[in-house]
């Protein structure tokens, strides 16, 4: 029995590609100078994750251990020159604004992480899910780096969004401080750093306060958060 | 992968795991050649479009009587290699020409196109391709500041040598807060290619006849 909602948890949270994984975290500092930029790299990957992991699942009947790290390499190379040709050739408009964020994904290691860990090892429905789930987890994660490196860095909050996502969605674009001359070293890298320090402090000091909250029986008083 | 399922004793041998890899390869490049051969054609395409969209913002449309990519003339570039100019054309007589200059920005190439009318005045300027910091450097895109509007009309004798610059170092242009070495850049960049222009005017100008561009 598949239990979707443990994979849900775990994905959004407990087991959060970033902040409990650590995964993917070269493409991630580098584009998380915005939220808009953070989305985009996130849409991008939600789809790549769920199509690797359907995939892999598909052929974890006769990949074998001794092979599978590069045959998984090399299904998710494909898989993402593929998403790269097709999305320049049929949805152009979308490529020219995701399209820097799609070779990242190949050197994301989040989604070679899934492979191994989940899709090699789970039915087809159930790996497709984990990587909606991890998908989504990794762009709460994104767009809440890129929020507030952004807000600390220009003193904006989704900024272009129009550009990703359509006029339609031009509301989301906030000034939150007029005037501000911006702290850059916020929106280089070290500035990421930084900011996924204190989200990461953030999440452990959540985890604590429902740990201590919850009394648990001893025999499971070992459930250490993950690193 | 022990899954509690009796597994096939062939899988261990290394013939199976070279097979598998072999044809994991070949079943991977066989896709890839598929989605290339199905994307190439709209690819192309779409980069043509492209093309012509920023050559349209940088030549208007009243200016020319003919197709801006059809027989475009190859010329010595500023930097000595070929560059590909476009030639906007009213009866036969080129009216505006179009190429693309290059700028050092903070993060790599700045790639602009510029256009500019048979007298050397600056038509317009539309950065291409840039990589430079987001929220910072990337006002030189147009539908993030129109800083990079403030070309047109431009030409080299208007400014001076002296102006073509960022106000930061003496000249006309301003720079952007937190942010001067990309505008530096393209100011740089689009007064080369006025110099260029300048030096290379007569040959720009000359209309070619019909029959010699189609034997090229």
């Amino acid at each position: 029995m598949i239990d979707y909602a443990r994979i849900a948890r775990d994905g959004l949270w407990d087991n959060n590609v970033v902040f409990a994984q650590l995964l993917a975290l070269c493409p991630l500092l580098a584009v998380t100078g915005t939220a808009t930029n953070g989305l985009g790299l996130g849409l991008a990957s939600l789809f790549v994750l769920v199509v690797a992991n359907l995939v892999v699942s598909l052929f974890r009947g006769i990949i074998t251990p001794e092979v599978r790290i590069p045959v998984f390499i090399l299904l998710i190379a494909a898989i993402v020159t593929l998403v790269d040709m097709m999305m320049n050739a049929w949805l152009h408009e979308l490529h020219k604004v995701l399209g820097l964020f799609i070779p990242l994904i190949v050197t994301n290691c989040a989604i070679l992480g899934r492979a191994e860990a989940f899709a090699s090892r789970q039915p087809v429905r159930a790996a497709i899910f984990d990587g909606l789930m991890m998908g989504i987890g990794f762009i709460i994660a994104l767009v809440t780096l890129g929020a507030a490196r952004e807000i600390v860095g220009s003193g904006t909050l989704f900024a272009n969004a129009a550009l990703l996502l359509g006029d339609g969605f031009r509301f989301l674009e906030l000034t939150l401080i007029p005037d501000y001359r911006g702290f850059l070293l916020m929106i280089l890298p070290p500035g990421g750093f930084l900011m996924m320090g204190f989200l990461m402090a953030g999440k452990r000091i959540i985890d604590a306060r429902r740990v201590a909250r919850t009394p648990r029986p001893l025999a499971s008083a070992s459930a250490a958060p993950a690193t | 992968m022990t899954k509690g399922v009796l597994v096939p004793s062939y899988r261990s041998r290394v013939a199976y795991q070279a097979m598998l890899l072999g044809g994991m390869a070949t079943l991977a490049s066989a896709t890839l050649v598929l989605g290339d051969l199905e994307t190439r054609g709209a690819i192309a395409e779409r980069r043509a479009e492209d093309l012509k969209a920023s050559l349209s913002q940088v030549v208007p449309e009243q200016l020319h009587d003919n197709d801006l990519l059809d027989a475009p003339l190859t010329a010595e570039g500023p930097d000595g290699k070929p560059l590909t100019v476009y030639r906007a054309e009213t009866k036969g007589q080129v009216s505006a020409v179009a190429f693309e200059v290059v700028g050092q920005g903070y993060a790599g190439t700045i790639t602009c196109i510029m256009g500019l009318d048979r007298n050397g005045n600056v038509l317009g300027v539309r950065v291409i391709a840039h990589a430079e910091t987001p929220g910072l450097g990337d006002k030189i895109e147009p539908a993030k500041d129109d800083w990079i509007n403030r070309f047109n009309g431009r030409s080299l004798t208007d400014p001076d040598t002296a102006g073509w610059a960022v106000k930061k170092d003496g000249g006309i242009f301003d720079q952007f807060s937190g942010a001067t070495i990309t505008p530096r850049a393209v100011v740089n960049a689009v007064h080369g290619g006025l110099t260029w222009f300048e030096a290379n005017r007569a040959r720009l100008l000359q209309p070619e006849p019909i029959t010699e561009v189609a034997a090229q």
